[in-house]
């Protein structure tokens, strides 16, 4: 029995106030995307002050990480999940950069005014070069479905670890209470018919 | 299709509305083309001519708008525009429409036949430089304290109108509405006027189908000069969408569906021929040609 750390508050607090905005912005994205109605234009003008949002929550998430590392994953989490959790992380880092970047910048190569809100606009990061917009707008709907299987995975490891190996691991994230939460790190799916029994 | 390094001077203007409107220059790109999806079409009188503009005010605002040279438009919503597609679009059999589509597309939008027969009755000039442009969809004017009225806007040529007799498609000249453009403006700059026309309560802003009443208050907010015309190919004109819903401060959105329907649908066409752009055949409108002013 021992203590699983938890993620430093910062982290916690970044964490959850990207996810709805990356999962919002997946869907809008889409739908938008998919649309002729008067929502096309309501749905346009979230994506873009939305996606910036992000790339600049991102950038504080990076600084964060170097300032606040993640805890250690738990001694029973096997090598190859280990190599996998590390992996999916660094994918889904480059892909929140990397989505608001390449949609700045095909707008940017198409010339679109990059409107953020009202009067407020950004410059463009890019030439304006059709052929260049063309091959960034693919890349970015590419970017889009990688980042949601990402995010699938991420979403299907956090419930394995919180619903049926319950190390700990998804609490690190999840949990809100004060102090730390102690957790047993023996594997729960050994031991017949048992439940999560806190360290005393 | 040739581009215009241009620029609009303001007149006695809505100018507490938007910065375009105030006195000075402001820069302006635009492209003349012909309506429907056939690069290839010749230049036919009857055609539908679009004249697309994007002013450039001081302090990094754009305005884009695209204009026809109809008094209105054939539907009011995407559907209808989609439906219209489907009843007119040829037989691979015979080549034509199908009279039983087309006849069953306008008995379900009467709003549509009426629409086409106002268009059928248009004046069609000679040429791209003595034909009206209209916006065709409503939008608002929206100044610093937030009053708003519903505005359409129109380019009205100060050139002479010939009336279409005269510029009869030359025998071999399959660009000769582009070619005799070039040509106008090597000569001298031309000129248009940016006439807004300001609606009252009750006008239609969500149909674009219907003309406002006559007797509406009508703004001198500027001439639009075409000072060089370049060839599509390495001119300013075809890399930009011409978005609807790009618009300055002071300018903004009806509730016409089709302004997001034609913002959606335009993002998609554009993003279409980017893809293809690397693949396009040169345009028939060389820029050797415009270069000298027009055919020898």
């Amino acid at each position: 029995m021992t203590t699983q750390p938890r993620f430093a508050a910062a982290s916690r607090l970044l964490h959850w106030l990207m996810a709805p905005m990356i999962i919002a912005m997946l869907f809008i994205g889409v739908g938008m995307a998919a649309s002729v109605s008067r929502r096309y234009d309501l749905l346009v003008s979230i994506h873009r002050p939305l996606g910036i949002a992000i790339l600049v929550l991102c950038v504080a998430r990076i600084v964060n990480r170097f300032i606040n590392p993640p805890p250690d994953l738990p001694d029973t989490v096997p090598p190859l999940q280990r190599l996998a959790a590390k992996v999916s992380h660094i994918v889904l880092y480059a892909l929140m950069l990397m989505m608001p970047l390449v949609g700045w910048g095909m707008l940017s190569a198409a010339r679109y005014p990059i409107v953020l809100y009202g009067p407020v606009r950004l410059p463009p990061i890019l030439p304006h070069d059709l052929t260049l917009y063309a091959w960034l707008r693919e890349f970015h709907t590419v970017l889009a479905y990688l980042l949601f299987a990402t995010f699938l995975a991420h979403l299907g490891a956090a419930l394995y670890h919180g619903l049926i190996r319950r190390d700990g691991v998804f609490g690190s994230m999840a949990s809100w209470e004060h102090g730390s939460m102690q957790f047993a790190r023996t594997n729960p799916a050994s031991i017949p018919n048992s439940t999560q029994t806190p360290a005393p | 299709m040739p581009t215009a390094p241009t620029s609009a001077s303001a007149g006695t203007t809505p100018r507490e509305f938007a910065t375009v409107f105030r006195p000075g220059r402001v820069p302006v790109v635009g492209r003349f083309a012909l309506a429907g999806g056939m690069p290839f079409q010749p230049d036919a009188p009857n055609t539908v001519r679009s004249m697309a503009l994007s002013f450039l005010p001081p302090g990094g605002e754009e305005w884009r708008t695209g204009m026809n040279n109809m008094p209105v438009f054939p539907v009011n919503s995407a559907r209808g525009f989609y439906e219209q597609l489907l009843a007119f679009s040829p037989d691979p059999a015979t080549g034509k429409s199908d009279p039983a589509k087309t006849k069953a597309f306008l008995a379900a939008h009467p709003e549509a036949a009426r629409a086409l027969a106002l268009i059928k009755k248009r004046e069609v000039t000679s040429g791209f430089a003595n034909s009206t442009f209209n916006s065709l969809n409503a939008f608002r004017f929206v100044d610093a304290a937030g009053a708003s009225a519903p505005v359409r806007w129109s380019v009205v040529p100060v050139q002479s109108v010939a009336a279409n007799a005269a510029g009869q498609p030359e025998a071999g000249d399959e660009n000769y509405l582009f070619d005799e453009l070039i040509a106008q403006i090597a000569q001298h700059p031309r000129q248009w006027r940016l006439i807004v026309t300001i609606g009252q309560a009750g006008d239609p802003t969500n149909d674009a189908t219907q003309p406002w009443p006559e007797g509406r208050q009508q703004v001198d907010a500027g001439t639009v000069t075409i000072e060089r015309a370049s060839s599509e190919d390495g001119g300013r004109c075809a890399a930009v969408n011409y978005d609807p819903l790009v618009l300055p401060a002071g300018i903004e959105p009806s509730d016409d569906p089709l302004l997001s329907a034609r913002s959606a649908v335009y993002a998609r066409s554009f993003r279409l021929r980017a893809e293809e752009e690397h693949e396009k055949p040169p345009s028939a409108v060389t820029p050797e040609e415009v270069q000298a002013g027009g055919k020898s």
